[in-house]
């Protein structure tokens, strides 16, 4: 289930023993990421710095949507929404601190005079930090949990995160005094009383966020390795075997789900500190199909793909959207319909030597259970 | 009681678009298990469609608020919506049949492509079309009850477009192969019938009816290239409400989804009305997961 490269033939012929070989294999190539990562704040520049760390965000919340639509076949269109939750809990903690016990500043304009009672607890790291990621998953918790119990799947479960992403994003447009509008939340001074644009702060955020991707990735290894990880690849190959040998898919699919939306969740608050804002813009409808092209682009279903993914194409998207907006849109667009149709298993898949061929699960004449019933005409 | 007779006629006015859009979506989901997310492109479609031709008829007869070019610009935008939802089809959704999930991404590709297009035409800023004079005024039915004259023409072409879909679909050789390919798609093929050639004429005809939609939006506000995005979500919402693919369902969903919203709408505010809506709609398919309406089981 983790990434499996094909070894050059130099590292198999030598006289190695069989184990260290397919550690290799299996963690040779998140090594060399690592390793290209870590080193990268020494040989970029400031600027190139940041906009890396905010990839880096990008390629945990790409890692969070792999997780479930890669190993169990959700499809959410909402997690724009669970980053932005988690950047918001982070943005309460960073403007209360930098308001130093008065006001915050857009409040004040919106014309409140005493602060919102479920602002009072965020100016605390300890309760703010951990809510980034609850309150994302208590979100998907509950959802999930009515969906998933009226064994709602497949698209329908797309669609129903994606009126979500369009509903919350609203709901936080629409409440100026408490969530700052439109503009959301900004002018942050200082984080843990360090200055926070000093470029020492900025690369202690990078790492800070390099080290929670490094280990995201280690709890999806380990958890796609365990039994749950393999149920959670049953219940995307056949949900009703799986049930009828006695587990509980809504249950697992709740659990899988929530822990999803808490790791988007962290990945946004890492994203406000170095972006220097959190606003409705990044948890709307596009922002959030967007990630699902981060994660097909890479590879759905390895591991190492969301997040190669997420930086290459970020990357591609910040070098061409600068200059040409109009042929980044396309670019875009057919990038959509590329990666359903010409290259489905992703850069990993054609790294793996999948070539061009898309994965079992992927395959045509698979249908989600709840269309194979409600649908006629149509043989699972 | 006036207050309260005009938003629910205002309901009834935002239901009807919704409908409208919404029929395409549950046509092509029924037949061919295809969630179209370009759908709110061919709103666009047609919207631009009728504001083009206006300024090229404003520019030859110097009269932009002629009837007859609005008129005119009803069917156009169904065939010019129709067309592009034909090309859609054989191009990429073909490759793509059910598997929706990626249908989905595809069709979001689709309809980013057809923005970024408008947007080179056309430029990224809104534009108004004008509403024809006969459109303008209001219809008095008691003495404190206005309607808006656009609203009732709104309603008008909804039902027309609803009664012809009907007869297309009931009374002609047609529609009676889209009915058969959608309740047995191996036994109708087995019997002759093209379902390749039902699948893009149905698709066709959907994107069509997206068109018309975005035709009679030109009545209630100003246009632009990302328009149909306001309007997909919520016309999903109606297509999963009604039952995937019931055109009944859809029906008796749009009708309810826009009654709602304008209730809620009145009781409290636009937002807090659409996080109503669809709170109550996600509690309902906990009592009926499969919507309003069902398809036979077989």
């Amino acid at each position: 289930m983790i990434s499996r490269l094909s070894l050059p033939n130099a590292v198999k012929g030598l006289p190695l023993p069989s184990w260290l070989g397919d550690v290799a294999s299996v963690w040779l190539a998140p090594i060399l990421v690592l390793a290209a990562l870590v080193a990268a704040p020494l040989l970029l520049s400031d600027f190139r710095v940041a906009l890396l760390g905010k990839f880096l965000t990008f390629a945990i919340l790409a890692m969070s949507l792999n997780l479930i639509w890669g190993y169990a076949g959700m499809l959410s269109l909402g997690h724009g929404v669970f980053f932005g939750l988690g950047g918001y809990a982070m943005a309460m903690f960073l403007k209360l601190e930098s308001a130093g016990g008065k006001l915050p500043d857009f409040m004040f304009w919106s014309g409140l005079t005493e602060l919102p009672f479920f602002w009072a607890p965020f100016q605390y790291a300890w309760i703010a930090i951990p809510m980034t990621f609850v309150v994302p998953a208590a979100l998907a918790g509950g959802l999930g949990y009515l969906v998933f119990r009226s064994r709602i799947t497949g698209v329908y479960f797309a669609l129903i995160t994606q009126a979500l992403a369009l509903i919350v994003s609203i709901l936080f447009i629409g409440q100026q005094p408490y969530t700052g509008g439109t503009n959301g939340i900004t002018n942050y001074t200082t984080i843990f009383g360090f200055a926070i644009n000093s470029p020492t702060t900025q690369i202690v955020l990078y790492y800070a966020t390099l080290a929670t991707l490094a280990l995201t990735y280690l709890l999806c290894a380990w958890l796609i390795a365990s039994r749950f990880g393999r149920l959670l690849v049953a219940m995307r190959d056949d949900e009703n075997r799986v049930r009828f040998s006695g587990y509980n898919p809504a249950a697992l699919k709740t659990i899988v789900f929530a822990l999803s939306a808490g790791i988007a969740g962290v990945a946004g608050a890492l994203f406000t500190p170095q972006v220097g804002i959190i606003s409705p813009t990044m948890m709307g409808i596009v922002p959030s199909i967007e990630i699902a092209i981060w994660v097909a682009v890479g590879g759905r279903g390895v591991l190492l793909g969301a997040i190669v993914g997420a930086i290459l194409v970020n990357g591609a998207k910040s070098g061409l959207s600068e200059s040409f907006p109009a042929i980044w849109q396309y670019f875009l667009g057919l990038l959509f319909i590329g990666a359903v149709l010409v290259f489905p298993s992703g850069i990993m898949g054609l790294l793996r030597g999948e070539g061009w061929r898309r994965p079992e699960w992927l395959a045509a004449d698979r249908l989600p259970g709840f269309a194979a019933r409600v649908l006629p005409g149509v043989k699972r | 009681m006036e207050v309260w007779a005009s938003q629910l006629f205002n309901g009834l006015s935002l239901s009807s678009i919704l409908l409208l859009t919404a029929l395409g979506l549950a046509l092509s989901f029924g037949l061919m298990n295809v969630i179209n997310l370009a759908h709110g492109e061919f709103i666009m479609i047609g919207a631009y469609t009728t504001y083009a031709l206006q300024q090229v008829a404003a520019h030859y007869t110097g009269d932009p608020q002629s009837g007859i070019t609005f008129l005119i610009a009803i069917p156009v935008s169904f065939i010019m919506a129709a067309a592009a939802g034909y090309l859609v089809e054989v191009s990429v959704i073909r490759f793509l049949y059910r598997r929706p999930l990626d249908t989905l991404l595809a069709t979001w590709g689709v309809g980013l492509f057809l923005q970024q297009l408008a947007r080179s035409i056309f430029g990224a800023p809104n534009v108004q079309v004008v509403a024809p004079a006969w459109l303008s005024g209001t219809v008095s039915v008691t003495s404190g009850l206005l309607l808006p004259m656009k609203r009732i023409f709104i309603i008008g072409l909804v039902l027309a477009c609803l009664g012809a879909l009907y007869l297309y679909m009931y009374r002609s050789n047609e529609g009676r192969r889209m009915r058969g390919v959608m309740q047995n798609r191996e036994m109708a093929s087995s019997l002759g019938v093209s379902t390749r050639r039902v699948d893009s004429f149905t698709f066709a005809l959907g994107s069509g009816l997206a068109g018309v939609a975005g035709c009679a939006l030109t009545l209630i506000g100003p246009i632009g290239p990302s328009l149909g995005t306001f309007y997909i979500v919520d016309a999903f919402i109606v297509v999963i409400l009604g039952g995937l693919g019931q055109i009944p369902g859809t029906i008796m969903a749009a009708l309810i989804i826009g009654m709602l919203n304008t209730v809620f709408e009145f009781g409290t505010t636009a937002v807090v009305g659409k996080v109503l809506v669809f709170a109550m709609v996600i509690l309902f398919l906990q009592w009926k997961p499969a919507g309003l309406m069902r398809a036979r089981g077989r």
